[in-house]
């Protein structure tokens, strides 16, 4: 008797399981283009940001290189997309995390030119304080365009802090940490552009469609 | 007639999910720091409850009693995610900044405390309005929090709307007044607490006024009407 309700009951439990799992199957077969192509959609404006695609003529999300490099911040697997014109080198857009802001990790995305000058840096993903630290959101704040057309000098560049430690960027009023954090994270990611620009345009193609943040 | 103008009334105010029975809080806490958001999750909210309470008032013959909890939860998670397949394909943007709170639309009690205490014990139509007028009042309470918490937090209306409704809502946007520093606590959460609780104290003074302007019936002896989910 109560083997035979057990077996009823699993069975009528197997028959919904199957009619909703294929339901949300079907559902997901139908927009997964429509998702990528968002996803592509954002990453292109992304970058766009970053560097003027009237600067280079290859498609920067099929030549990219996957780097593992403590100046790219503490995770492994950092995308770098390799801007090109007429084969030669333009410019690396770097992926790059920072984990010293104030809450969570700060994901920067920063062009870096073949003179080792900086077109662009954007924030894609922080959890900064609202009205405080969000400063370094292109949306609520400029601040985070100062760094095109800058350079750095060496691991000692003295200007490449936040001028309440002698630098040259401001710092937010009430949020000193979170602009500190992206200041020291550019840097590292400019000192590593330049020193292996070289050796990261002659690496070979990898395939890098990690979904963009 | 009478049925549906009840379930009007529970929905948007007398049981209502959001101000009397108090489910659902963690989104509606969550996600109301602006109007966009309120109402991009209000609107994914109120699609799964319509879903989920038509689905669970269709099978409710067959569904077993023993096992109509997990059938219900199933079929709510089945429509959540399909809402979240939508909302990423066709809302990019606002599926970005509602983040984890589109999934977790499944942990909202309101959804499986309709399908358990209405929809399945009622036929479809009605179980279909009941999820109309649940998902608008849970909608209303989102969108009237989140504009409180917009206005006083930055000073604007339908920020970012575009994301929700498309480009052509950037002119929604209302710049009520500016000021060079938000004001953080309508911003963080605890804005939403407080925002939350002037909304339930402002509706407890609505319903002891009409109360008292009612020429007293003798009313039958009822406990106090708090967290009531079931309408027997």
């Amino acid at each position: 008797m109560i083997i035979s309700s057990m077996a009823k009951n699993g069975a009528i439990l197997a028959a919904f399981a199957l009619v909703v799992t294929g339901l949300v199957a079907t559902i997901d077969s139908l927009t997964a283009d429509k998702i990528a192509q968002q996803e592509q959609l954002q990453l292109m404006s992304q970058l766009h940001e970053v560097l003027d695609p009237s600067t280079y003529d290859n498609d920067l999300t099929k030549d990219c290189v996957i780097i593992t490099d403590p100046r790219l911040g503490p995770y492994s697997d950092q995308v770098i997309y390799r801007a090109r014109k007429n084969n030669r080198p333009v410019a690396l857009v770097v992926r790059h995390i920072t984990p010293n802001g104030y809450s969570g990790d700060i994901k920067l995305l920063t062009a870096i030119l073949s003179d080792g000058t900086i077109a662009g840096v954007r924030t894609t993903k922080h959890e900064e304080t609202p009205g405080l630290g969000d400063k370094i959101e292109v949306k609520k704040s400029q601040w985070i365009t100062t760094f095109e057309s800058l350079t750095v000098q060496g691991e000692d560049d003295a200007r490449w802090a936040v001028k309440k430690d002698g630098g040259q960027f401001d710092q937010f009023t009430g949020a000193t940490i979170t602009p500190r954090a992206v200041v020291g994270s550019v840097k590292s990611a400019v000192l590593f552009a330049k020193n292996e620009f070289d050796r990261i345009f002659s690496a070979p193609s990898e395939q890098c469609d990690e979904v963009s943040q | 007639m009478s049925e549906l103008n009840k379930l009007y009334k529970d929905g948007m105010w007398v049981n209502n999910p959001a101000l009397v029975q108090l489910l659902g809080l963690c989104p509606l806490l969550a996600v109301t720091s602006t109007v966009t958001n309120a109402l991009g999750l209000g609107l994914a909210t109120l699609l799964v409850l319509i879903g989920s309470n038509v689905s669970v008032s269709i099978v409710r013959n067959w569904v077993p009693k023993d096992i109509r909890i997990p059938v219900f939860v199933m079929i709510i998670a089945g429509f959540v995610t399909i809402v979240q397949l939508l909302m990423n394909a066709y809302t990019f943007g606002l599926y970005q900044s509602l983040g984890i709170f589109i999934p977790l639309i499944v942990t909202n009690c309101a959804i499986i405390g309709r399908a358990e205490a209405y929809a399945s014990k009622n036929p479809v139509h009605l179980s279909a309005f009941d999820g109309l007028m649940m998902g608008l009042g849970f909608m209303v309470v989102l969108v009237v929090l989140g504009a409180m918490r917009e206005v006083i937090g930055q000073g604007t209306l339908f920020d970012n709307a575009d994301l929700l409704l498309g480009p052509w809502a950037q002119s929604l946007r209302i710049e009520v007044f500016s000021f060079d520093n938000q004001f953080l606590l309508a911003i963080l959460p605890p804005g939403a607490f407080l925002g939350l609780g002037l909304l339930i104290a402002a509706k407890n003074v609505i319903d002891a006024q009409i109360k008292s302007k009612q020429v007293a019936p003798p009313e039958a002896e009822k406990g106090p009407r708090a967290r009531v989910t079931s309408l027997t």
